[in-house]
């Protein structure tokens, strides 16, 4: 029987065609096994949710299907981390940083091994799914774990360059990305240094220190503003944990304010890192934390929820245009 | 390969299994003494266990503590964590460390405490402490080893009680359906936990029947006849390979070779003053566990 489907139509497995980004994921794990690097990878039914059915077609003797077993995953993980090899476990960001804290507490990051564990789908990405699935508490939970570092790149290009700096890095890594389908800032071949911030522009009114996706829509506000003669610095931090407190602190000596910007509560996210190293080290600028204000983030399609949000261009905009207004 | 028992527990099946015997009585007096020093601890948890422990670390599994990260090592992997402290004494016995190294048990700083710390003590392939995750630990070594070319087999030791736990069955599950046949669960069915009998808490009967149906091989054995046990951990590591891990249910007694805490199943976690304590060093001692010579 011939298809007689809409042209529109469209089914799950073919996301990787509809979403070229989604290929990062995968492109970063291809690039270490090339460089002679024991990659396994390993997912809970999501691989063309994250993209990894690339790699387990391009590596199917290195790839693991775990099933929805997610807790199972990273404690397997760690165990394969003892024999000698480098896994990376993918899931939902919701599932990962909050099903799984303890398992990657005790059995990935108290023992320091080179597991890396990637949640993507962050913050409200998957929109109108609903709150089960929003990820808002990942990088506060994963931060408080000792020992595990925490990477939120701001795009593929800047994951894949990651993913091929973490064969070096001795610790193990919560990778927190998006859902591939992100309006890039950087292009193939970008490089990466794990707790070094980017500062994409120097401005002398106010600074942006945004990671994840926040890093595209604080450029689209700053040239927004820039427009209206207000001068914007943007910083993107895609190592949360360890945070670049030099830049920080650099940033903060010649800005009057720090606005950080990411999709999450701001209550122990990139906000609450920032505010602890300016807490500890007051540099005269004043902190707004943006992001998600200790709430369950409502449901709906995500470009509606960025914008209701203001985690959008326009939307972090009008917060720094707030921010800057005479205060009485 | 790898048939080569490091405890050097002999050739002769007779004198092994005295050995083993005369290991588990270690296994029970090094316990007790070592809990002496923390004044706190899991005395039943291991004595349940000893038989186990002894013939899988002097007679089945291969170890290197000269080496004691070799990647072709037998490994092992313990949810119930709190009977560490029978493991310490066994690791120092093979030579992983000095004796002397467990007088700091539960010191400040020390490497050796309740439950079980890779990251502290040559010879501990994982650490645990939080049930539930020793038999995934285990599997993911095991899917590792077949990636990497490696030869070794991973036995996983379970608490009944820990069959409680969710993602004990999610690894299960996992473990047959990627037909990992080197993985060796063996459950310490000794019928209590914490808060009384397991049976009692929340049931995990029929046990033998829910493994099988999650894909396992399944062996039932008395966990303190050494003969028996030693017999079915051998055919466990060194059958043909069919894809289909095995389950040993071994039925054992929570506080095995002390009267009174085999009746009391309070023993999972106490101390023993000076001469209580000695009472029970002499009751282990006179207590013959069945082997080749009962």
């Amino acid at each position: 029987m011939s298809s007689t489907l809409d042209a529109g139509s469209w089914q799950y497995r073919a996301l990787n065609e509809l979403n070229p980004g989604l290929d990062y994921l995968s492109l970063g794990l291809e690039d270490l096994v090339a460089a002679g690097a024991p990659v396994v990878a390993g997912t809970a039914d999501l691989t063309y949710s994250n993209g990894l059915n690339r790699f387990q077609a391009s590596h199917p003797d290195r790839f693991v299907q775990f099933g929805i077993s997610e807790q199972h995953m990273v404690s397997a993980a760690a165990g394969m981390a003892t024999a000698g090899t480098m896994p990376f476990v993918a899931t939902f960001a919701s599932f990962l940083g909050l099903l799984c804290c303890e398992q990657i507490r005790m059995d990935v990051a108290y023992t320091k091994l080179p597991v890396r564990l990637v949640g993507h789908h962050t913050g409200i990405s998957l929109g109108f799914y609903g709150t089960s699935h929003h990820a808002t508490e990942d990088i506060s939970t994963m931060r408080a774990i000792a020992g595990l570092t925490v990477v939120s790149p701001a795009d593929g290009p800047q994951l894949r360059a990651a993913i091929r700096a973490s064969a070096d890095w001795p610790e193990p890594i919560y990778f927190r990305i998006s859902r591939g389908r992100d309006p890039q800032v950087y292009g193939d071949g970008v490089e990466f240094e794990f707790g070094k911030g980017i500062e994409h522009l120097r401005g002398t009114d106010v600074t942006i220190i945004a990671c994840g996706i926040l890093v595209h829509a604080a450029l689209q506000a700053a040239e927004r503003l820039a427009e209206e003669g207000v001068s914007v610095g943007v910083v993107d931090m895609p190592t949360v944990k360890p945070l670049d407190e030099d830049l920080v602190r650099d940033v903060a000596g010649r800005t009057g304010v720090i606005i950080t910007a990411e999709e999450h509560n701001i209550i122990g996210g990139l906000g609450a890192a920032v505010a602890e190293v300016l807490a500890e080290h007051p540099g005269g600028a004043r902190l707004f934390r943006h992001g998600i204000r200790d709430e369950y983030s409502l449901i709906a399609a995500p470009t509606r929820l960025y914008a209701h949000y203001r985690l959008d261009g326009p939307g972090l905009a009008e917060v720094v245009r707030e921010q800057l207004e005479p205060r009485s | 390969m790898n048939d080569t028992p490091h405890g050097d527990a002999g050739t002769d099946p007779a004198e092994v299994v005295a050995r083993l015997r005369d290991r588990a009585t270690f296994i029970r007096t090094e316990t007790v003494r070592l809990i002496e020093i923390a004044k706190v601890g899991h005395y039943s948890s291991v004595f349940s266990a000893a038989e186990i422990l002894a013939t899988l670390y002097y007679d089945v599994m291969h170890l290197t503590p000269e080496r004691p990260d070799d990647p072709d090592r037998d490994r092992f992997t313990i949810g119930k964590g709190h009977a560490a402290v029978g493991m310490y004494p066994i690791l120092a016995d093979l030579g992983y460390y000095p004796m002397s190294a467990l007088d700091t048990y539960a010191h400040l700083g020390s490497a050796f405490g309740d439950h079980p710390d890779m990251t502290k003590i040559p010879g501990i392939d994982f650490s645990s402490g939080s049930i539930g995750h020793a038999l995934s630990n285990g599997i993911g070594m095991a899917l590792a080893g077949r990636m990497e070319g490696r030869d070794f087999s991973v036995f996983v030791m379970l608490g009944d009680g820990e069959m409680q736990e969710g993602q004990v069955w999610e690894a299960a599950m996992s473990a047959a359906h990627h037909k990992l046949d080197r993985v060796v669960a063996i459950v310490d069915r000794n019928g209590f936990q914490l808060d009384g009998e397991v049976d009692d808490i929340i049931g995990i009967e029929p046990i033998a029947e829910k493994w099988r149906a999650f894909g396992w091989r399944v062996v039932e054995v008395d966990g303190h006849d050494v003969e028996a046990v030693r017999t079915v951990l051998r055919e466990a590591k060194h059958r043909e390979p069919d894809g289909v891990p095995t389950c040993v249910i071994a039925r054992t007694s929570k506080g095995k070779g002390v009267a009174y805490m085999e009746e009391e199943p309070g023993w999972h976690l106490g101390y023993l003053a000076p001469q209580d304590a000695e009472r029970a060093v002499a009751e282990i001692r006179n207590t013959k566990t069945k082997g080749a010579d009962v």
